[in-house]
Formats: structure tokens, sequence, C-alpha cells
């Protein structure tokens, strides 16, 4: 119903490391930290010192997995923490859903927006995204979503350096990078090819923008691998000594060389 | 639609003015940008010159506007008008509420200013708070240290001279193998989660020890899933195994270590285990080339690190010949230790390998001369670039501080230690325990204390006894019970004064500690002594005055409440004379000011303390005729000197050009406020590692007013007075502790790191007691803080108990299932979710997520408030008693850290509660300030 650029000059994005994020959170609070002061209407709680409930464009996920045994050696369950926000994809279907055109993506840069004052509050686009990255303002009734920060991103009241979204700028562990991710010679281009970045969900068909960064292989200190010969480890652990006078004759020698 | 793009503002106005102060969500200290609009907070982000957190920010600083305008927030000084614990209060005037406090406090302090426990909790103006109790003169003096980390700061500080947050960091930069033991999300917030990304990225691999593999866990390389309380006996397996691959730093345990110090070891000789020492008092090594003992100083010595001589016909060892005897023993090795560790002996081994590895073979050399002092130079710096880091997760067990020595006795023996790649300490540090005041405790009404109240004990000598050999602490610190408990044991106090036992008390004054709640072990019976009357229907603990900004729990229980202001409305110092934001390439301190000023009757605590202790008249706190010296807490900050030309800030003192030293300097926090908040001075170059002995780094230090002249020292793997205690316990000396905890000290204060099964004492009388129990806090709250910020609860809102795949599949959980979790001392009832990640013998909860109804401005269907729990009630700040009916605290032997995760526990599936509310139920507390509103749409316009 609402059409997307055939073609946008950029595709500007957030690049996600998986291996880095440790939960904390700082994402969340500083995105509702700002976008409640910024674009549209102010991010509304309900209830917020009862049941909570209010809007969030950015919110983290904490989920367990057990992998499955390797060469029948049990694995250790891993969490992984997975933060969640629009994907600002290619072929959006929350902008062509929308009934009022009120959901575009830009021309120049590729975010996808919603214009609060062509927003009815349907939710229909939020029913079109397949990551739950859309969150209906209850008090303003209108589709609230991530600005990547356009507020900030070309704001000329800001340091250069300032200009990027405030949950990139505020990640303790750096596991938020931003960028165009249109231009393969870009910081983020080169960190998704270098670390094999993954899009979420390629099935949907959505060409997300935003990418993904799997954690590296865990668990390698395995006792299976100290066992043999060949593990590289082992020889540094031979022992000098078995016994502390063998010990000490050894230090002693040591020591002479030194 | 073919839609016309919009006309967007992408340069809206952010606000009209940044100003610049320190963030107090937590404990990290980080500067901020406070953005301001019409002369409102606006918005709060990180400030990307501040050394701390270079402009990141975590989720509770990025929340911080929801803090700062929280509608739990305390309006007005109040007296308590109905029972304790009941939160009915009338608001009254400063003037009245300083009257009241004097009035119990003055006439107390004329007859014994002991009757006064004056405790704080996530204080951080100690430097100030210590003070102005030393100068009313009780000895009942800490901060919260006892029942927090005490183990970690101690441990490092008696063997290294620091430890790790405020006192040192690893060497992010460089470091390739990093070790994470135990939770720590708590502290160093930022930092930590910066270096981690700093690791990352460079490809270095970072290693976790915990049982819960959550946070900083989840991104750890390599996961050990260990048993609770055990990870000194791992540490002690790694020792183990890289003492007999003779993968361990011989130089550098020759040059800098007591390594080569010669012990007596004639188990006859009233000096036994004692260091030998020159006429001087300096330890002696022995000689290498000249074949004698010598001063360790020297500049040519050549000290051995093996053998046995004789001196005056008693048998002397080397400490490294002690230590290689006690840790090859086959009790230490993997494979003996692998069931106690839940960690398998080859994991072991290879994590001891890959320590050698990095260690050895991946050796930092940055091409920096130095020289040392015994004046020997040297052309580079060599790094083992293995870094560790610990907090609560291992400090909070009864084995903690030797289990702290342990980790500390790795580090050193790889040489890993203010070298390239490894750890590094942070200005003031290093500073060894001899560099420190020792406590004191003697009482004269009407006069100061003799001196500071907290420090570290080097023997019986100094232990805070009366004449009578009863203690002079009502927290029984620096006693037999805990010879070394150097930050005071704040989680004894209430018990303590309940029972009058050392005494009885006339007022508690605390402040930012919820002792009611979630500071206290055993929370259901604190709440119950706070509110205990005698028979004549007097409170057992007559007065009970408490300062905090928000309307916790604790405040129901006092009588006199002093409110005090949020982080943004206040003057704070972040002093070298306490817990400052040092770097380990340089010092640096930091001040709050009011970025707005308070549209509340409050007052910063600090600020109160100063017109209460002008009104008590306290030394210090008037001028010579009688007057308030200091006009609040600012001029003190600027204007108060403990040493000639130091004060709490080293910044632009004297005219503006001088830093550390110089004389007050009146427009010195104008100076900070143009800075960004802080101020900061480099380390040189040739002075950032080895700083115990570098000379440089000594000279540094002096210059800068750290201390007065240069102190190098050799860290100490073998902890003497630990020895000096159990020497005494053994029978030596006047000064002898009881006979009941003989046995106990000679067991436990091994002069070098010991593990023991700290949980044994908590399995109950039939053993029925199998599983651990445990708390983390998470990153995004800290402690009760968060609960009453509505972003923060929205994240952090439900504390589910976690249970491992095999409990949960034993008892047939399933999803919305509830237990009973039962210790030898109560039980809770509460809500369960299954946590695959997770050792398979422990179960965990976050920490003081549950609320009591109607704290916090909270309303009652708040899920903190119904489902929510501590898991608190079931730890005792007692054990179980003993065949002789005595019963110990439940702290570590040696320092009175609270042992908060030795806790055993029984797990039980129960039907969930009609009301889906956690048992036990606390009753409610009256709101003095309300509720919080139904809705929030927070913009400032």
């Amino acid at each position: 119903m609402t059409a997307l650029p055939a073609t946008t000059d950029k595709k500007l994005g957030l690049v996600i490391d998986l291996d880095t994020c440790v939960g904390c959170h700082a994402c969340v609070t500083a995105c509702k930290g700002w976008n409640t002061q910024n674009y549209g209407v102010p991010l509304s709680d309900q209830d917020p010192y009862g049941m909570p409930s209010g809007t969030f464009l950015n919110r983290i996920h904490s989920f367990q997995s057990q992998p499955e045994p390797v060469n029948d050696i049990p694995q250790l369950a891993r969490t992984t923490h997975f933060p969640r926000s629009c994907l600002h994809c290619e072929d959006a279907p929350c902008v062509t859903v929308c009934p009022t055109g009120a959901s575009y993506k830009r021309a120049e840069d590729g975010i996808v927006l919603v214009n609060e004052d062509a927003c009815m509050g349907c939710g229909l686009c939020a029913w079109a995204c397949p990551y739950g990255a859309r969150e209906l303002d209850q008090q303003a009734g209108v589709m609230k979503k991530c600005t990547l920060c356009v507020d900030r991103i070309y704001n000329d009241n800001l340091p250069e350096e300032d200009r990027e979204p405030a949950c990139v700028r505020t990640c303790p562990a750096g596991a938020r990078h931003f960028g165009d991710l249109g231009d393969p010679e870009s910081d983020v281009s080169k960190l998704v090819a270098e670390r094999g970045g993954v899009d979420l969900m390629p099935e949907q068909g959505t060409k997300p923008v935003n990418q993904y960064l799997p954690p590296r292989p865990r668990d390698t200190l395995q006792a299976p691998e100290m066992t043999g010969e060949e593990d590289v480890l082992a020889p540094f652990l031979a022992p000098v000594a078995e016994e502390p006078k063998g010990l000490l004759a050894w230090v002693d020698r040591a020591l002479e060389k030194i | 639609m073919t839609i016309q793009q919009p006309v967007l503002d992408l340069s809206p106005k952010v606000s009209d003015e940044v100003r610049k102060t320190t963030c107090y969500m937590c404990a990290c200290r980080c500067g901020i940008n406070v953005h301001m609009k019409n002369g409102k907070v606006a918005y709060i982000e990180g400030n990307k010159d501040h050394p701390v957190n270079r402009g990141v920010l975590c989720a509770k600083g990025s929340a911080g506007i929801m803090q700062h305008n929280a509608p739990s927030r305390l309006r007005a000084p109040m007296k308590r008008v109905g029972e304790r614990g009941e939160g009915k209060f009338e608001e009254i005037s400063w003037d009245e509420a300083y009257d009241i406090a004097a009035s119990w406090l003055k006439p107390i302090r004329e007859t014994d200013p002991s009757k006064l426990a004056f405790f704080t909790g996530r204080d951080q103006s100690q430097s100030f708070t210590s003070w102005w109790a030393q100068a009313f003169g009780t000895p009942n003096y800490a901060a919260h240290g006892g029942f927090c980390s005490v183990n970690m700061a101690a441990g490092g500080i008696y063997t290294m001279g620091g430890a790790f947050w405020e006192f040192g960091q690893p060497d992010w930069d460089r470091t390739k193998l990093f070790i994470l033991f135990g939770v720590a999300e708590d502290h160093d917030s930022n930092p930590i989660k910066m270096g981690l990304g700093k690791i990352k990225k460079n490809g270095a691999k970072v290693v976790g020890v915990n049982p819960v593999r959550s946070g900083y866990n989840a991104v750890a390389d390599d996961w050990f899933g260990i048993t609770p309380g055990t990870d000194g006996l791992l540490i002690l397996s790694l020792v183990h195994c890289l003492l007999k691959a003779g993968k361990i730093d011989l130089e550098y345990l020759r040059d800098f270590t007591d390594a080569p110090v010669l012990i007596d070891a004639d188990p006859k000789s009233p000096t036994h285990g004692l260091a030998l020492l020159d006429d001087d008092g300096h330890k002696l090594v022995w000689d290498r080339t000249e074949k004698r003992a010598r001063c360790y100083d020297a500049e040519d010595v050549d000290p051995d690190l093996t053998g046995v001589w004789e001196v005056d016909g008693i048998r002397h060892r080397t400490v490294f010949q002690h230590l290689a005897e006690k840790y090859l023993d086959g009790q230490y090795a993997p494979e003996a230790v692998a069931g106690a560790t839940g960690i398998p002996a080859g994991r072991i081994r290879a994590l001891a390998a890959e320590i050698a590895r990095v260690a050895f073979d991946e050796a930092i050399e940055l091409p920096i001369e130095w020289t040392d002092f015994r004046g020997r130079k040297h052309t580079n710096m060599v790094g083992r670039p293995v870094s560790m880091h610990s907090m609560r997760g291992i400090s909070a067990h009864a084995n903690g501080f030797q289990t702290c020595r342990a980790l500390h006795m790795l580090q050193i023996l790889i040489g890993s230690v203010e070298t390239p790649g490894g750890f590094r300490f942070k200005p003031p540090y290093p500073k060894p325990a001899t560099g420190h005041p020792k406590p004191h405790c003697k009482v004269t009404p009407g006069a100061p204390l003799d001196g500071p109240h907290l420090g570290f004990t080097h023997g019986p000598d100094d232990l805070c006894l009366k004449d009578d050999g009863s203690p002079a602490r009502i927290d029984k610190a620096y006693t037999w019970d805990n010879p070394m408990s150097s930050h005071g044991m704040m989680h004894m106090v209430i018990s303590n004064a309940h029972a009058g036992d050392p005494y009885k008390i006339d007022t508690l004054f605390l402040y930012m500690a919820n002792m009611a709640w979630n500071s206290s072990m055993n929370t259901s019976g604190t709440m119950q002594m706070l509110s205990d009357k005698d028979e004549n229907g007097d409170y057992v603990i007559p007065h009970i005055i408490y300062s905090d900004a928000y309307s916790s729990e604790m405040v129901a229980y006092a009588d006199l409440i002093l409110p005090d202001t949020t982080y943004l409305e206040r003057h704070d110092c972040i002093s070298l004379l306490d817990r400052p934001i040092c770097e380990a390439e340089a010092a640096a301190d930091a001040i709050r000011w009011p970025v707005v000023e308070p549209d509340r009757d409050v007052k910063g605590f600090q600020s109160a303390l100063i017109e209460l202790g002008a009104k008590l008249g306290l030394p210090g706190f008037v001028t010579d005729d009688g007057s308030q010296k200091f006009k609040d807490y600012a001029d003190y900050m600027v204007s108060h000197e403990r040493r000639p030309g130091v004060g709490p800030l080293m910044g632009w003192r004297g005219n503006g050009d001088e830093t550390g030293r110089g004389a007050p300097n009146p427009a010195q926090l104008d100076r900070y406020i143009e800075n960004g908040g802080f101020a900061i001075a480099q380390i040189p170059e040739n002075a950032q590692f080895y700083k115990p002995w570098n000379a440089a780094y000594q000279e540094w230090a002096v210059e800068i007013g750290l201390f007065d002249k240069a102190s190098p020292y050799l860290f100490t793997l073998w902890c003497e007075p630990l020895r000096r205690f159990q020497l005494a316990a053994e029978g030596h000396g006047e000064r002898q502790p009881p006979e009941h905890l003989r046995a106990r000290i000679k067991a436990t204060m091994d002069p070098l790191p010991i593990w023991w099964d700290a949980t044994a004492d908590h399995g109950g009388a039939d053993g029925e007691y199998t599983v651990n129990a445990l708390t983390q806090r998470p990153m995004a709250m800290y402690h009760s803080w968060g609960t009453q910020n509505a972003w923060l609860r929205q994240i952090h809102g439900r504390n589910p108990m976690y249970l491992p795949t095999e409990i949960w599949e034993k008892h047939g959980f399933d999803e919305g299932a509830w237990a009973r979790i039962s210790s030898p001392h109560g039980e809770i009832t509460v809500p369960v979710a299954h946590m695959p990640a997770l050792n398979h013998n422990t179960i965990w909860t976050w920490n003081a997520i549950g609320k009591r109804k109607g704290a916090w401005a909270l309303k009652d269907n708040a899920p903190e408030a119904k489902e929510g729990f501590l898991l608190n009630h079931l730890i005792h700040e007692l054990l179980p008693p003993k065949q002789d009916g005595m019963r110990w605290s439940n702290s570590d032997p040696i320092t009175g850290q609270a042992a908060w995760f030795d806790l055993k526990v029984k797990v039980e599936k129960v039907a969930p509660p009609a009301d889906l509310t956690s048992k036990p139920n606390t009753g409610r507390q009256v709101s003095p300030v309300g509720q919080g509103p139904d809705k929030l749409a927070w913009e400032v316009e």
C-alpha cells in the first residue's frame, strides 16, 4: 500500500556483535532517554510504579541454549544476549503494509521511519514485522520504532563524534556499530565481512540492513584435547619435577642461568 | 502509494546547556554530561573525556533521569509518629531534626561516645564520615565493606599492597588471557565491559569461572561452572600444575617478592613462622653469591629461592621452599580437586596449560628503561599477559580471604602483577598493609577517638580489645573472632546492639544502607530486632537516625530521618583520601556538584553532618570561637587539609597550578566544573609498571602527595600477620585467644593460602541442605535503588529462583511453578525458572529485586512486592550452634566478611500460592511520600 524506494543512496544500519554483547541493557535506556525527549511523541509507560509496561525501541533478550554433543562429548550450555530493534530492511513489509503512508523508508539513507502525523495507530505494520521491532505507544496511540537516531546522526548541534545513534554511543562493551552497509569499504561492511555477519531470519525475505556478528566458538579448553600427545597445550605442563626436592633443584639450576 | 517524504528537522536543538558531573547510579563513578532544558534535566549521557567511562554509560546511568525524578524521593526531615516499621512520620524542620539528634548524641558524647554506632552503606565519602565519627569519639564506625568485599580488598592489600577494582585493573590493552572469577558485574561496571570489548577486539581470550553463565560469563570464550566456594581449591590446583611444570617467573619471584625471605622453620622456636630480620627490622634473604643472610633491598644482593640455613641454631627456610612443599602435595592435583570443584581434571589442566602458554610463550617486552628500588637499571619492561579479576563472587565466602590470597599468589607466581599485559595498580595503590594505619578504639568521654577506626592489624597487639579482653567495638571487629576485619563488620551491628553484646548502645546512626531489607542477613529477624521493645516498653535499640534520599524499607524503622539529595543535587568528592577514580596510568579524582538545586527541603548528608558536628561542638567542625567551621560540604572539600597541603581534592591547588600538594584554593571547584568534574595527573611513562619497586613511580607518588617518602616493598606470599595470630593460638605471647577459638585460628590463619569447605557448616544437622544458593546483582540495577526507576524496573522487575536442569527435572518443575526453598535457618516460597547454563547443584536469583509493600513509592501490585523476594531470609548472621553451644558469626574467621554465598538449601516443589505472592510476608509500611503516578511520558519541553 505504501511503496518502498527502488534504491537508497545509503544503507545506514547497525552491526551488533553477539560475541561481545554482555546483556547490560545500556543501549535500552540510552535509547529510551534520547527518544522520549526527541523524535515524535515521548515513549510512555503505563502503571510505571505498579505493574509497568512501556514503549521501548530497543530491547535485549537473553536466552539459553544447550548445544548437541559433538563426537559424543557433551557441550556446555550457553547464554546469548540478543539486542532487538528495527533492522531497517530493504524489503520492509512494515512499510508496504501501511495504509496511510505513515511508515516509509527514506530514499537517501534507507532509514525506516514513522511519520507520526500520518499514523492512525492501526498496528498493521507491527503485525507485518517478523522481528517484533515496532511498538504501539499506548498513550499516544502512534507506532514507535527505532529511528536510527535520525535526529542525532545529521545533527549540527552535536559534536561530530556524537553523530551516531544513542545506543551505539553508550554501548560499554563496544558491541554496537553504526555505518553505511551499502558501502563495501565502510568500517561496518568490513567488520561484517571479517566476522561473517548474518541476516536475521533471511527466510523472511526482508533483506535486513542491520547485521549480527555470531559468537566465536565457545569452550575450547576441553578435557579431551588434553589427553593425547597431539594436544598443543600438553607441553606447557611437562613436569620439571614431581617432588619438592626435584623442583628446588630445578629452581637452583634455573637461577644459576639467569 | 508512492509517498512524499516528510521534511524532518535533522538538527533539533539538543539542550540549552551541558553540565558535567559524576554519576552515582552505582559505585562506578562515571563522568556524565547532563543536558539541561529550561533549567531541568533533559538527557544524560557519558562524558567522552572522562577517564573512567570515556563516554559510554550503562543502563543505570542512562536511566538516571528516572532516579533523579523518582516519586520515592524524601521531601523533608521527618520524625517517627507511629511504631517502628509502620512508616508513619511527621515532616519537621531541619532545626528540629538537629535538636532531636543533638538531644540524643550530646549526652552520650559527654559520658560514653561508644554508645553511638555510626555505620554508612554505599557511602562515597568515607574519609569524611570516618573523620566525623573520630571527632565524635566513638569506636563504632565503619562503612559497608564488611558485608561487601573486604576479603578482596584485604586479601590484596595484605598480599601485594592493592587489590582489584579501585585498587587496580587488568592491562586491558595488552592482556591476552583474562580470567574472571565469580560475579563481578557490579564492580567496576563500565570499565570491565569496555575492557571485555577491547579484549574481544584484540582477539584475546576471556575465561569465566562462575557457577552461573550469565552476563560476562555469557561472552566468556570458556566457562568453568564451578561449585560455589571452591575457587580457592581450583586456584591452588592451578598453582600445583604450574609449579610442577616450572611455569613460574623465577626472576620476578627472586627480585620483587618475599619468596627468598628466610622464615624460622623450627617448630619449637617462639618466632616459628616469622621472617628473619636484621637489627633494623628489615627482612633477610639468603645471598647466593656471598652465602650469607642479607637485607632484601641491598643493591648487590643476589637472593636465593631454595635451601635451608641455620642462623643462631635455628633452621630457616625460604618462603619459596615452604610454598613449593605445600602446593606440590597431591591433595592439589587436578584429579584430587575435580570432585569438589565440579571441574573435570582435564579442564583444570587445560586452563593451567593455557596460563603457562600465554604467560611465557606470549610474553611482552616494552622497550622502556626503568630503575628499581635497589638502584638497578633495567632496559625493558617484561610482562606476562595473563590478567585476572574478581569481586564478591570469591569474597563472600568464609574461606574468601584465603581464596583471594590464593588468587593473588597465582598472579604473582607467573609474574603478572604490575607488569605489561597483567594486572596494574591504580594510585594511591600500590600501598602495602604496613603503609596503612592500624585500627584505633580508645574512647575518652567528650573527646575524639585516639586515631582512625579502620586499619590493618599485624598481630594480637593490634586487636581492638578492652582491658578485660572484651571487644571494644559493637561489631566485634578486630577481635579474636575476626582479627583482620579491616572494613569493620556492619552486618553484625544490629544483631549485637539488640543482644547488648558486647554492650548496649544508645543511638544507631545509619547512612545509605538498607539494613532493614536487602543489606542484612536474616532480614525478618533484623526487622524484628529493630522494632523489639524491652520489659519497660522501650525500644531495645533506643534511638535510630537514618539518612537516605529515598523511601526505602530502612526509613520505616528509624525514629529520625535526615533526607539526602539525589546525585544531581549534591556536592561530593571522589577523593584520593579514600576511593578515587584513578587509572593505572594516572591519578584522578572527581566531584559532584548540584547541576540542579533540590526542589524539596533536603540536604546532602555530608552537609547535614557538618551542621550537626558544629552543633555538637566536635573538634574540627567548629572554629576557636565555637562557630561552625565549614559552611557546607563544598566548603569542606575545598578548605579541609588532612595533612598540610593535602586535602580531599588534588586538582588546581594553591593558586590553581599545583596538583596533589598545595594550599587550599577557593576557586578549586570552579576549575573542576570547567574541566568536566574531574582532575587527572598522568604517571610518567617510565613509572607506569613495576610501581612498588619502580624508583620513578615512588618519586612521582611522593611529589603529588600520595605518601611522604618513597616506600618500596616486597609482595608477601607469606602473610606474617596471619602467622602472628596463629602463633598466639599455639600459646605464644601475652595476648591469648579464648580457648574456644584456638583451634579455628590455628586451622584457618595459615600464612600461606589454604582452602577449606566453608559450606560444611551449612548443611543442617542431618545434612539435608545440599544445594548451593546464591544471588547476583543485575548489571542494570544497583542494590535496591533501581526498583524505583520506572525504566529499569521494566528490565529487572522480577526475580524467579533459577534452577539448573538436574534440579528442574528431578522435581518435575514446569513453567509457572513455585518452590519452597529452605535452609537450616528458614524458608521462602518463591516462583522458579529453568536455567541450563548453571552449575548442576546451584540455584540463584537476582539480589534486592524483592521489595516490602509500601516502600519505594511502589504500588501494591508491583511484581517486586508480590512475587519478588529476598534470599536473605534464609541466611543467618550466625552459624548454627556448635557442639559447645557457641554460635559463631556467619563470616570469614579472618576478616569477618559476611559469608553470603556459603548458603546451602533444600528445594521442594509446591503448588503456586493462591495469591501468587511469595513468602514470607513482611507486612507493609506506610509510604511517607505516597505512590508514583499511574502513567509517565517523560519529556522536558
